[in-house]
């Protein structure tokens, strides 16, 4: 801490602070919060007005509704990632995954079977896991694995494909095939550096109460934040892009699968719900649909924000392209041999 | 973002969503299924702004009663810094806290989580509407089976159920009879009207459009986006959408009448 002068009486303090505060960025900011909401409260009418156009109400309602529907599965990540990083000692998950890491990924990939959810949930408690000492191949397993084979999602792909059972085993196998590959790549070619350390104080000082509710809270704001960011990049295609574009794709096999590829990305669709949109788009092959799905819960705008959150910059960079090759590798793959 | 703000954003987000799910709100946006899981995450937010807040008070007053202890050699530091006792270094060193972890403000993204905030509260967007409707192509499905018509005349029947029987059924299982139906006017390029339902899987993202077109006594002055309640009968014609080439079945239309929107503006039938 540093010592500049004599410490002022406690009223002095906090004008100090204030003034201090609001020179440079690191300006006060409950009092710019309230500034704002009433700066936004005064000035509603033209607000409204603004956004009265058609366009404008389609992107906010997508935009609110992308980020009211991941809310409380990112509640439900941000709990479990903070119940991880709290009350579970790191010995715990030294005894639960094999110690060879090449072993430690595939059971990492299949206990995401176990997490309910879609692939909100699934950053928080990967960034807690990596946190308390799991091997990062066997964490990044389990990330991409969990929103694409967890029962509720299997089970929504069964009912969207009513006549294609095979999609259910499809979309399972391809999806645990990539999760694996990834973290055996990872293994063999990541570097630690590339991830940023753990960016938050340290728990040991506080008690488990104080630790459990500041976790939930880091999380929430800045995962929060992030997807809010994703949210806004799906809602903008939603609104902005014709969806004529995509019939001119279908034609050509490989041109489908790259379309629907990348259309999962920009989308942004939950996890639980992406086999009913692409269901729908019955011109695409099976195999273009299985892509669709597949890289859809690992790598979309949403997800690629809040893995930049919780993982740096560096590491999103690399992981997310690399994500998607493979992903759509193993689709084709897959749906060469099973559709 | 300093603790006393994320506190309050926090309370705000919570309390907004809590909000629009015990209200009806929360139905322009995701499928009503929904609505336990945003009730229970609503709580959460709002307990973590006030166990924030109350940790915030706590620190604050140990950190004060520490200072008076001793006056000497503490400068003005920022209520951050005195609070956080993992804090090594001051609240105000060169680190630009922009999400590489120097001091302990949350990046600035944080304050994004305002937008929802603002857009839920003040705006409260309207369900999709034409707009959405008539650039995406219809969505309609063949149905898996027919169920029994229910009794009355007209029969209530949901848009979703008619355009199925209508288009993949040629109307057989209708039998000739009346039916109502519900759904919002949306009018193509060349003005021709038609009543459509958006179908949701479970946010207004995945939400897709069933069209039908209207024939026969259509009311002369239809606005987009306005609800009604047409009756009507079963007509053979057709039509190709134009964005995906699927089938929009008709109704000739013999009454109808404009009526408020209804509870649930979408169609949620093909998530059971």
């Amino acid at each position: 801490m540093t010592v500049t002068k004599e410490a002022p009486p406690p009223v002095r303090r906090r004008d100090e602070d204030d003034r201090r505060g609001r020179r440079g960025w690191n300006f006060d900011s409950p009092l710019a919060l309230t500034m704002l909401l009433l700066l936004v409260i005064a000035s509603q009418g033209p607000i409204r007005g603004a956004l009265s156009a058609p366009v404008m109400q389609s992107w906010m309602t997508v935009f609110v509704a992308v980020v009211v529907q991941a809310l409380p599965f990112l509640v439900l990540g941000v709990l479990l990632s903070a119940v991880i990083a709290v009350f579970v000692p790191p010995a715990f998950f030294a005894r639960a995954l094999p110690k060879r890491p090449a072993l430690a990924v595939p059971v990492a990939g299949m206990a995401g079977a176990v997490l309910p959810g879609c692939e909100c949930a699934s950053v928080p408690v990967a960034g807690a896991l990596v946190r308390r000492g799991v091997t990062p191949a066997a964490a990044l397993a389990f990330l991409l694995s969990a929103p694409a084979i967890n029962p509720i999602v299997l089970t929504a792909t069964a009912v969207a494909f009513p006549r294609n059972p095979e999609m259910v085993l499809a979309r399972f196998a391809a999806s645990l095939l990539v999760a694996c590959a990834m973290g055996w790549l990872w293994q063999r070619l990541g570097r630690t550096d590339w991830l940023r350390p753990p960016d938050r104080p340290a728990h040991d000082g506080l008690g488990k109460g104080a630790a459990f509710w500041g976790s939930v809270r880091h999380d929430v704001m800045h995962a929060g934040g992030f997807l809010v960011l994703g949210a806004m990049a799906a809602a903008t295609l939603k609104a902005v892009v014709p969806a004529s574009w995509l019939h001119a794709a279908a034609g050509n096999p490989v041109v489908s699968v790259l379309a629907l590829a990348v259309l999962a990305v920009l989308l942004s669709i939950c996890s639980e719900a992406d086999a009913f949109v692409v269901a729908s788009l019955t011109q695409f092959s099976l195999t273009a649909r299985l892509a669709f799905l597949v890289v859809g819960p690992m790598i979309d705008l949403k997800l690629f924000a809040m893995q930049v959150g919780t993982f740096g910059r560096g590491f999103a960079a690399r992981f997310a392209p690399a994500t998607f090759v493979l992903a759509v590798l193993v689709s084709v793959l897959t749906g060469a041999v099973l559709l | 973002m300093n603790r006393q703000a994320q506190a309050a954003v926090l309370f705000l987000v919570g309390a907004a969503v809590l909000h629009a799910s015990v209200t009806d709100l929360y139905l322009r946006y995701v499928k009503a299924g929904l609505r336990p899981l945003l009730l229970a995450a609503g709580a959460v937010l709002i307990v973590t702004a006030l166990a924030t807040a109350w940790y915030e008070m706590r620190e604050h007053r140990k950190a004060s009663a520490g200072r008076s202890g001793d006056e000497h050699g503490h400068g003005p530091v920022s209520t951050e810094t005195a609070t956080d006792p993992g804090a090594h270094e001051p609240a105000h060193g060169p680190g630009p806290a922009d999400g590489h972890g120097h001091g302990h403000r949350e990046p600035r993204v944080s304050w994004l989580l305002v937008l929802p905030l603002l857009a839920l509260i003040l705006v409260a967007p309207p369900a999709l509407g034409s707009y959405s409707a008539m650039r995406t192509g219809t969505a309609l499905q063949a149905p898996f089976g027919y169920a029994e018509l229910p009794a009355g005349d007209p029969v209530p029947l949901g848009l979703v159920d008619y355009a199925g029987r209508a288009a993949y059924d040629h109307g057989r299982s209708l039998g000739g009879r009346r039916v109502r139906i519900t759904g919002f006017v949306a009018l193509d390029s060349a003005g021709a009207p038609y009543l459509v339902r958006m179908a949701l899987n479970c946010c207004a993202a995945d939400a897709q459009p069933v069209k039908i077109g209207l024939s026969g006594r259509v009311p002369p002055v239809l606005r987009p986006d306005t609800w009604l309640e047409v009756t009507g009968r079963y007509t053979a014609r057709r039509a190709k959408d134009p964005v995906n080439g699927g089938v929009i079945p008709y109704l000739e239309v013999s009454t109808a009448k404009p009526v408020p929107e209804p509870h649930d503006p979408y169609d949620e039938s093909w998530n059971n």
